[in-house]
């Protein structure tokens, strides 16, 4: 049976894509959710998973070309009973019509004795400008993908997307024991005990595959990488793999560290954030009070703020103070930017960071969070990390971790002992920007805030 | 299988509505009972049997076939103090006092701003599933469980029957209270003695169970208990709910079983449009949306006219605990 496929919405109001590349040519197997083509749009860039198990007959649209969705851009001979997903439209060729056998008696006889796949591509999901993939837990990611989602989520009750979104499940993932595979209360709470909190999912499981076996061509995926498979990178990770690059190469990186004792601050934090919470349903973290301390550095020393043009070559000091914070998801990186952070409040900070964050998460965020980023902060401590040597975001001078909080006893200027609350604090910077002078000069501008912060001040 | 001890006895449905009658009669001077034929005659179920010798005509008071005058000569003796039981021979004939229910007694307490109560029983057999056809088998309960200011007890169990009447023989206010003949000798259970209350608007879990919640009421309770205990045996664990109260109505104990099973199946003997499931469905989705793993699903009579006399039409009209084993076997394998 020939499936046709058409090019997918990806999107509520975009109405065409391109054919960024094709990921497989006329004659490749492919199986159903394994990533064929990836499509961009405006808005979003996207690999689009085949709907069906089978093998690619044609590819009716050449690599760049831009069409309006709806219109057809493969078609693939389907093997087994497969279903087509809603987004494939099965239709019988003009052969079939009139009764004379299928042309390709070949290639369908050929595909009925194809080796399955080995491995199983996840679905990926992938906004090139925001954070998405498999792996991110999330009921309902982008529209991206959006029919083939409503196909998946198709018969999941009100329970199951609640249990789902509180133990961060992705449906999609999880095998279903209801009646016609539907998946059940009792199966999220199943993939709920097997998954830890946070790091989001189950492989599908919807089309049986063969397990991954060890060996060159078979593949795994990097939410579930198995020891001696390939893993096909994602264009998002492929992204993440670019920037590091070209920030290493570009950018001579120098490094520096300061110490500074958060006592106060820590205090301050700690009396203010039940009733925070409590008012905006925003926990309050230590990041805000860091990224207020960070940009009234940045504004005393504006070079911190720049970026190194090679056009000239020059140095760009930028206007505005926008400040990208890295949120680590289970399969990738986002900078999501907080704009004008410098004429936040500590309170205004924290709401716009703790939405970030959230939709970070909820796999949410737009091309616009990501953007215009002049300077970022890492909460590395957050895992722990005691000293973290980062990686400049490209474009930037610098970026400004926060390492974990420790209790230690601490030489005071009195000659006594105190248990301090301290933290380390690790900057990478371009060298071609800024020297040791200066940077050391922030660092210990940035500590001097930090310490003489709270524990009596004001959000 | 019930059994007596030295606290309690073994009645059917019948025998206990009469032991309460009895009781209720013995205790207090002002409860008094009228209706067709309750006399010398003693009710067509022989419930008030010889009640008339010990109590005399002027407390069991066979009345003409008139029940728009029953039910309102008893909304008067309830205004003026009595604790009138008043009997509708069958449910079928309940309608011609439908405005002495609906339009007086209902709201009596409401029109003379708490001056007035009245505290009356009104008492009917109803059901089907006895080859009464068209005037011997309809429910009546939805027709009336719109009503604020009436409260309508569905008991399906003797012990329930004894609990429950003397509540609302107690009650201030007045009480709708639903016999399903069928059950009247067919269910037979222990029954506590001495004078005891079950709070009016309190279900009770008869069965407990975790992948399905069914709630019912009258015969049907015990037909769900059937198909229950069938399930069971399969490996199924399913839940069976006794309204015995549709209104007031337990919310709490729907909503706490609900959110334990995800699932909710509602079967009444009534027909299913309006029913009590109704309202049971839509209090769920208002109330327990994200508890719910499955449709909620519906069991209930057809929308047709009434029950056929033919053994086919009735067969057809009433649920069975095959069908509804049937329905929890999709449900809980959805």
């Amino acid at each position: 049976m020939a499936t046709t496929i058409t090019m997918p919405q990806l999107g509520e109001t975009v109405t065409e894509g391109t054919v960024e590349r094709w990921l497989k040519k006329a004659g490749d197997p492919v199986e159903k959710y394994e990533a064929f083509l990836e499509v961009s749009t405006d808005k979003v860039n996207s690999e689009v998973p085949s709907p069906v198990t089978g093998k690619i007959r044609e590819l009716l649209v050449q690599e760049g070309t831009t069409v309006a969705t709806g219109t057809p851009i493969a078609i693939i001979d389907e093997v087994g009973a497969a279903k087509a997903s809603a987004q494939a439209k099965t239709s019988e060729t003009p052969a079939e019509k009139s009764g004379e056998p299928p042309k390709s008696r070949d290639a369908m006889a050929e595909s009925a004795n194809m080796e399955p796949v080995p491995g199983f591509n996840i679905p990926q999901l992938d906004v090139k400008s925001a954070a998405a993939s498999s792996g991110t837990p999330t009921m309902f990611p982008p529209k991206s993908n959006g029919q083939r989602e409503e196909a998946a989520l198709r018969g999941v009750s009100p329970a199951v997307r609640r249990l789902a979104r509180e133990h961060h499940i992705d449906v999609r993932g999880v095998r279903g024991s209801g009646a016609s595979g539907r998946v059940t209360a009792d199966d999220v709470l199943a993939a709920a005990k097997l998954t830890p909190s946070g790091a989001a999912t189950a492989a599908p499981t919807e089309a049986p595959r063969a397990p991954s076996k060890p060996g060159p061509g078979n593949t795994s995926t990097y939410a579930d990488p198995i020891p001696g498979t390939t893993i096909h990178l994602s264009s998002m990770r492929r992204i993440i793999a670019e920037r590091m690059i070209e920030s290493r190469k570009t950018a001579p990186h120098a490094w520096s560290m300061v110490e500074v004792d958060v006592t106060n601050v820590w205090e301050w934090r700690k009396r203010e954030k039940d009733r925070f919470e409590r008012d905006t349903g925003v926990k309050l973290t230590l990041l805000p009070f860091f990224i207020r301390a960070v940009v009234e550095s940045l504004a005393a020393f504006p070079l911190m703020n720049s970026k190194f043009l090679t056009e000239g070559p020059s140095i760009y000091v930028e206007k505005d103070v926008n400040i990208g914070i890295a949120i680590g998801l289970p399969a990738n990186l986002v900078v999501p930017v907080i704009k004008h952070a410098d004429k936040l409040s500590i309170k205004g900070i924290a709401l716009a960071a703790g939405d970030l964050i959230e939709r970070a998460r909820k796999n949410k965020l737009t091309t616009d969070d990501l953007k215009k980023g002049t300077f970022t902060v890492n909460n590395t401590g957050a895992n722990g990390s005691f000293a973290s040597a980062p990686i400049i975001n490209a474009g930037q001078a610098g970026i400004v971790t926060m390492e974990t909080v420790v209790r230690r006893p601490m030489v005071q200027d009195d000659d006594s002992i105190a248990i301090r609350y301290m933290m380390n604090s690790c900057l990478s910077l371009d060298h071609r920007v800024v020297d040791g002078y200066v940077a050391s000069g922030f660092l210990a501008d940035l500590k001097k805030r930090l310490e003489s912060m709270g524990p009596r001040g004001a959000l | 299988m019930a059994v007596a001890t030295s606290s309690s006895q073994v009645l059917n449905n019948v025998e206990a509505v009469r032991a309460t009658l009895y009781e209720a009669l013995k205790n207090d001077d002002k409860v008094l009972i009228l209706g067709e034929d309750v006399g010398n005659r003693g009710n067509v179920f022989l419930i008030t049997k010889d009640f008339v010798k010990e109590f005399g005509t002027e407390r069991i008071i066979d009345t003409p076939i008139a029940e728009a005058s029953i039910v309102g000569i008893a909304v008067g003796m309830a205004m003026e103090g009595l604790r009138p039981i008043a009997e509708i021979q069958f449910a079928d004939f309940i309608y011609p006092s439908f405005n002495q229910i609906v339009g007086e007694a209902a709201k009596t307490r409401y029109r003379s701003n708490g001056e007035y109560t009245c505290p009356m029983v009104i008492r009917t057999p109803y059901g089907g599933g006895v080859r009464g056809a068209l005037s011997h088998s309809v429910s009546v309960e939805a027709l009336f469980y719109h009503v604020p200011g009436l409260k309508i007890v569905v008991p399906s169990f003797p012990a329930d029957v004894k609990g429950l009447l003397n509540a609302a023989i107690d009650d201030p206010d007045p009480v709708l209270f639903l016999e399903h003949k069928k059950t009247y000798r067919l269910i037979k259970g222990e029954v506590p003695d001495g004078h005891y209350v079950i709070p009016i608007g309190k279900a009770d879990v008869k069965k407990e169970g975790s992948q399905l919640t069914v709630v019912s009421y009258g015969l049907y309770v015990h037909w769900a208990l059937e198909a229950a205990n069938q399930l069971e045996s399969e490996g199924m664990s399913v839940e069976v709910i006794d309204l015995r109260s549709v209104r007031p109505m337990d919310r709490t104990a729907i909503l706490q079983s609900v959110r334990k099973t995800r699932k909710l199946l509602i079967i009444h003997e009534d027909n299913k449009f309006g029913g009590i499931g109704a309202e049971i469905s839509a209090m769920v989705a208002e109330e327990a949306l994200f508890d719910l793993d499955a449709p909620i699903r519906r069991l209930a009579a057809p929308d047709v006219p009434a029950m056929g006399y033919a053994m086919p039409l009735e067969e057809a009209y009433m649920s069975s605990p095959a069908k509804m084993a049937d329905a929890m076997r999709e449900m809980v394998k959805f």
